[in-house]
């Protein structure tokens, strides 16, 4: 499944939902599913610290793909963690560079990408990214 | 009680507009209070009827506005029954204040070795001025603690009034707790060992009568926005002879009496410390905020929110699930809570949706996180126009966080 498929696939999840309770309800559900952050990755290294919240994010490639694993201490926005690890996991970093990611908007938690919300995701999105060219430099040499 | 509510709510036009489809229910005041339209009106009329800039020229408009400027002054002196209008200095807000205080009574009244002490309370505000001052100067910046119950260590209070420590800088209302501190006490106290008193009265200037007379203190200092006022407008209060014994802050226009490039004389108090075209039309709207507040009357203001806060604390206490931070004997204004095992973060994310604003976080007062542990709270802090049903929907609203979270 391609980002595009994968960003659609999830718009339609969230679009049999009308509510917006029913969208928190699964967002949190989503979060809550997170599971496989390993412990001896919660490092300072690897804490990207958001003026509300907290996130933590690894990174390690395999074959030429990119692979995160992440966590944080606010279930909403773990729940979009969830979600954008479900979108970017497993892709080359020219695709993660070039993912428009623009189901957040599209489900209607763009506001929780907004720079002022502090809660540590957009930091996160940069980093993720960051990662990806990391590896594409590592890759080319 | 005369506390005409219904009347006071439509002074607030922001008070009646929708948020994500919901009634708003603005419960952040202690961030900023929302703006009466006698304030906004009075600032448009200096735009449209008589916009100059103040002290300068001769003419007509700017008389007029010199003139409105300095009534606003004299409304805050009476505000706070300073004894001369000269005691009030306009800057742009408590923080201001306080970083004057703390560049210009350290050059006059400091030396290396010499100490100060905040308390662990504080907003950063209220510490990091002092900090800066204490690594130019190599001052020791001594804190008092905060006691479980959100109460400030006053018997730690004597000792860390030494005689090397110069000044006492503590809030009169925590921001995040509540407490309301025993300043006159405090003043009496640190006076008798040598110690001069700031107040940051940020949180308490718009919810009690603050008398500075009454309460001795040597600076008092509070923002225009947080009671009902523009942003960008704050007060410094000082006793005269420490105002005049302390150097200029800023340079610039109107603090000046005589510029040679062999040295310059500066103006009197309050003109000083007030360097550079002052946000005049901001503080002709502090005043108009001062007009406000008087006409409800402080008395009858405080009457009525502390019924409401023990309303509050009635419905959220009654909600069973809720975790308390400051449980001061006097306290007042706000709420800081936890839900149990819910972030602060996804719980005013959830209470935004259903139109109610409070603050989550850390309050700007890091320290005190740190003290209980807690990486933030849930803050819901009133104001004069806050409503028992607006409570209620606070507590409906976090009743239905639990259930998204069950």
């Amino acid at each position: 499944m391609t980002i595009e498929e994968r960003e659609k696939e999830i718009v339609e999840e969230f679009s049999m939902l009308s509510d917006w309770m029913d969208r928190y309800s699964l967002l949190i559900e989503l979060g809550n599913d997170l599971t496989d952050f390993e412990e001896e990755h919660r490092s300072n290294q690897n804490l990207i610290e958001g003026c509300q919240s907290k996130v933590w994010l690894y990174a390690w490639e395999k074959d030429g793909l990119i692979y995160f694993m992440a966590d944080s201490d606010a279930i909403i926005v773990k729940g979009i963690v969830a979600l954008l690890i479900r979108v970017l996991n497993g892709r080359t970093p020219d695709e993660i560079l070039e993912a428009p990611l623009a189901f957040v908007d599209a489900i209607g938690l763009k506001e929780h990408l907004s720079p002022t919300r502090s809660n540590g995701l957009v930091a996160m999105i940069k980093q993720m990214r960051m990662y990806a060219l990391a590896y594409k430099t590592k890759l080319a040499r | 009680m005369n506390f005409p509510i219904d009347e006071i709510r439509k002074d607030f036009p922001i008070l009646s507009r929708p948020v994500n489809g919901r009634p708003l229910v603005y419960f952040d005041n202690g961030a900023t209070a929302q703006t009466p339209r006698q304030v906004v009106e009075a600032m448009d009329r200096v735009y449209y009827e008589y916009n100059s800039n103040i002290h300068r020229g001769i003419h007509t408009l700017s008389n007029l506005s010199t003139e409105a400027f300095e009534a606003a002054r004299e409304k805050v002196r009476d505000f706070i029954n300073a004894a001369e209008s000269r005691q009030i200095i306009f800057t742009r807000g408590t923080t201001e204040a306080i970083n004057l205080v703390a560049h210009s009574f350290g050059a006059a009244f400091m030396q290396p070795g010499d100490a100060l002490v905040v308390s662990e309370m504080e907003h950063h505000s209220n510490i990091v001025p002092w900090q800066l001052l204490a690594e130019r100067m190599q001052l020791e910046l001594k804190v008092l603690p905060v006691l479980d119950n959100g109460e400030l260590d006053l018997a730690a209070l004597p000792a860390l009034l030494d005689e090397r420590t110069r000044l006492l800088a503590i809030t009169h209302i925590s921001n995040v707790l509540g407490t309301i501190n025993p300043v006159k006490d405090i003043v009496a106290l640190a006076h008798s060992k040598g110690v001069k008193v700031l107040i940051d009265g940020a949180q308490a200037i718009h919810h009690t009568k603050v008398d500075v007379a009454a309460l001795d203190c040597d600076f008092y200092v509070f923002s225009g926005h947080k009671m009902y006022g523009p942003t960008g407008t704050g007060v410094l209060y000082g006793k005269v002879e420490l105002l005049e014994a302390m150097p200029p802050w800023q340079g610039g226009g109107e603090m000046i009496q005589q510029v040679r490039f062999s040295g310059s004389t500066y103006n009197e108090l309050p003109y000083k410390f007030e360097a550079g075209t002052p946000d005049y039309v901001g503080v002709v709207g502090l005043g108009a905020a001062v007009d406000y507040l008087q006409q409800l009357g402080m008395a009858e203001i405080a009457a009525y929110e502390k019924e409401l806060f023990a309303y509050a604390v009635e419905r959220l206490e009654g909600l069973g699930d809720l975790i308390f931070y400051g449980r001061a004997a006097q306290r007042g204004s706000l709420l800081s809570f936890l839900p149990e095992g819910i972030h602060p973060f996804d719980t005013g994310t959830l209470l935004d949706k259903m139109g109610i604003a409070v603050r989550t976080g850390h309050h700007c007062a890091q320290p005190l996180m740190d003290r209980f542990g807690i990486p933030g709270t849930v803050r819901a802090s009133f104001g004069l126009y806050n409503t028992k049903s607006e409570v209620d929907a606070l507590a409906e609203g976090l009743l239905k966080v639990r259930q998204l979270f069950a």
